[in-house]
């Protein structure tokens, strides 16, 4: 057990804090301003093409092959830098490198991690939240290609994205788990149409939604077999729920470290419940830090598919909402004097991060059912 | 950075462990079999974890705080009826006075619990308690006596101490005020920095235990709330259990994180750095611990409010690992004075 860094990751961690010096982005914190996602695909590439993203991936495909646990040095020195956390993109790649053929990979992975395509991923529809299976949106084979039909929600990034990871009904005379299939879905034709969503904090440039009416895919941009769209979709969310997958431990230990600088430059003016909060929320952080530190170097044995994410995600959750909470604590009067308040949109764009990547009760469901083992009712 | 443990930690866990389980008490009525509790106080002796910290010959102690975690790990999760910690952090201060360690010696605490006691006089000025002591035997106990600009070693006897405490399988006793203090053989006065390195120790091992406790208790609710049976069904499937039950599961996955670096901290990081490391442990881990042994005699229900449920066993150990250097509120408070600034609140020995 070492936490400490090797040579070679001392090396690389010294490369990137001096390629951080000099490469602020100035960019807000990604949860709170429009501008931030305007902005973010700028920061990808700066962040790629100088050799610090997609650092555990193939090299085939543009990564670094190098052990998971260089994402744990990244999200640390982005933090400490105060630079935007990384692009999550992990659970993409993750699904489209467990399920996809070769011709697949080497057609989608390399715009994926250089950022040169942008992404988004078609799974919710508004009467399919937690019943993710029950979805409608068809996926009809004309020819060559599907024809696409249906209505997708909470689609992160839609407006400005190249591609859409859809999760369609191929088959609708099979059970609503096995009629499912996972299609690439090119975002910029006529057939689609983009609705953003404005949420609670404010911000319009997360969420979307998209209406496909008869939009088309090649059958040749299926990722997966036919029928297999489910499995392939649990793939990807295991691990969408994952924060070493999703570099928040960056964004949060910002926040952090930004609430610590407030109060220690004015002391006297901050109650002990401030303080309490401030520190149990470094608390939460640093166990996070550890905690992803610890799945990562698990990584080392092999990566797990299974439902490990949903412990990950539970963990996570407590962990940005006590530091939603401390910004809001913090921040006293100011979070109801001032509708900008950065503060403010950290504390209710926390809210979220228990609904998103599937609720916190649908993970609480998983990990009583499948990890622990307990009847299902 | 690898934080798996090396194949002779792994081994150390699963031989503790099955040893936890093997000797451990399965029942409450467990406790009472002076035979089992031989067995394992005897079990531990020979497998050397009481040595962990003493001296390897060049002053470092023969295994590192990880090693040390592994084992209070286990035994808090087999609620094991056997003193360790408290001799192990004995030998721990006694290595750094460059002393002997006593057989079976502990450590003296004043109210707090979360320093060594601090005399100055030939007698002591106020109770002290002495935790985790092995067995009924009359053994020594540390205090620190300030020497310049650091601390003396020095003990005072346990003769007669009266047993006290709320955990049925650690033992505290008090030293009544105006105990002699004697002088102990050493070759070092003790610095802030042995202290504050001593004290991650502490907070490692408290932590440890406390990951145990909680992963000891859970594999028992777990297993009840899957057999007991309400409308016909296990009570484990209902989702307002299930609930609990992954809420704790998740707790104790945490703290596990929180802890295995506050353990690999101990000597790998400069002192005041690993008592950071400890504190940020053991406050997730005491605030963890209690909520986990609440659920479990929740999901127990009615017999877990009983004497006879195993559950209140690890709740009492893990109140007693939680105030051992300090519950949540302190380290959050030592951790506050540490990033935040000023409080005025000065540091005293920790």
């Amino acid at each position: 057990m070492d936490f400490r860094d090797s040579p070679a990751e001392a090396e690389f961690r010294a490369r990137l804090r001096a390629w951080l010096a000099e490469h602020d982005p100035g960019l807000p914190t990604s949860s709170t301003d429009d501008e931030y996602w305007a902005r973010q695909a700028e920061w990808h590439t700066s962040l790629y093409d100088a050799g610090f993203f997609g650092l555990s991936w193939p090299e085939r495909y543009g990564g670094h092959d190098l052990p998971p646990v260089y994402d744990v040095i990244l999200d640390e020195e982005l933090a400490a830098a105060g630079a935007p956390p990384r692009p999550s993109l992990g659970y993409l790649v993750q699904g489209i490198t467990v399920h996809g053929s070769d011709a697949i990979k080497e057609r989608f992975l390399p715009g994926i991690i250089s950022g040169r395509d942008r992404w988004c991923q078609g799974f919710s529809e508004p009467d399919a939240g937690s019943d993710l299976a029950s979805l409608r949106t068809t996926a009809t084979r004309d020819g060559d290609d599907f024809v696409i039909d249906g209505h997708k929600i909470w689609t992160s990034y839609s407006d400005v994205a190249d591609w859409c990871f859809l999760l369609a009904r191929t088959d609708p005379d099979v059970p609503k788990h096995k009629g499912l299939s996972l299609l690439a879905v090119p975002m910029d034709q006529p057939g689609i149409e983009q609705r953003p969503l404005r949420m609670i904090n404010g911000i319009t440039s997360e969420f979307g939604q998209v209406l496909f009416d008869g939009a088309r895919t090649p059958a040749a941009n299926m990722i997966g077999e036919p029928g297999e769209g489910w499995r392939v979709a649990m793939t990807i969310v295991s691990h969408e729920r994952e924060p070493g997958e999703l570099g928040y431990v960056a964004r949060y230990a910002k926040t952090v470290k930004e609430l610590e600088s407030t109060v220690r430059a004015d002391p006297g003016s901050f109650r002990s419940d401030q303080r309490e909060a401030v520190s149990w929320a470094y608390v939460q952080t640093e166990m996070l830090r550890l905690h992803v530190c610890r799945r990562l170097s698990e990584r080392l044995d092999g990566i797990d598919h299974g439902p490990g994410g949903s412990i990950d995600k539970l963990l996570m959750t407590w962990v940005e909402q006590s530091v939603g909470a401390a910004a809001l604590d913090v921040s006293g009067p100011a979070a109801v004097t001032d509708a900008d308040d950065v503060a403010l949109k950290i504390y209710l764009y926390s809210r979220a991060q228990s609904v998103m990547g599937g609720t916190s009760q649908i993970q609480k469901n998983i990990v009583a059912t499948r990890i622990l083992g307990l009847p299902t009712g | 950075m690898d934080t798996r443990d090396t194949p002779e930690q792994a081994e150390l866990r699963r031989s503790a462990r099955q040893l936890a389980r093997d000797l451990g008490p399965a029942t409450v009525g467990d406790l009472d079999d002076a035979t089992r509790t031989k067995r394992l106080s005897v079990a531990v002796r020979d497998a050397g974890w009481l040595e962990l910290r003493h001296d390897g010959g060049d002053g470092a102690p023969l295994a590192s705080g990880v090693e040390a975690a592994i084992v209070a790990d286990a035994l808090g999760g087999g609620v094991a009826d056997t003193a360790f910690a408290g001799p192990v952090l004995a030998a721990d201060l006694a290595r750094r006075a460059g002393a002997a360690a006593g057989d079976g010696a502990v450590v003296a605490f004043p109210f707090s619990l979360t320093t060594p006691a601090l005399v100055d006089g030939a007698r002591t000025t106020a109770p002290l308690s002495a935790v985790d002591v092995a067995g009924d035997h009359d053994r020594a106990a540390y205090v620190v006596v300030p020497e310049g600009p650091g601390y003396r070693l020095a003990q005072v006897a346990l003769d007669g101490a009266p047993a006290q405490g709320s955990d049925l399988t650690r033992s505290v006793r008090v030293i009544p005020a105006g105990a002699p203090v004697q002088e102990v053989m050493r070759e070092r006065a003790l610095t802030a920095d042995d202290l504050a390195g001593w004290t991650a120790l502490g907070l490692a091992l408290t932590s440890a235990d406390l990951v145990g406790v909680m992963r000891g208790v859970l594999d028992v609710t777990v297993a009840y709330a899957a057999e007991r049976r309400q409308y016909d069904v296990p009570i484990g499937s209902f989702q307002a259990v299930q609930h609990l039950l992954a809420e704790a599961h998740c707790l104790m996955e945490g703290s596990l994180s929180a802890s295995l670096h506050a353990s690999w901290a101990v000597d790998a990081l400069p002192p005041e750095q690993a008592r950071t490391a400890g504190r940020v442990a053991k406050a997730y881990c005491a605030r963890a611990g209690r909520t986990v042994c609440e659920t479990a005699i929740q999901v127990h229900g009615g017999i877990g409010n009983t004497w006879e449920c195993i559950a209140h066993v690890h709740l009492r150990r893990a109140l007693l690992s939680s105030k051992w250097f300090g519950d949540a509120g302190e380290q959050l408070r030592g951790l506050e004075r540490e990033r935040l600034g000023h409080a005025g609140v000065t540091d005293g020995l920790s």
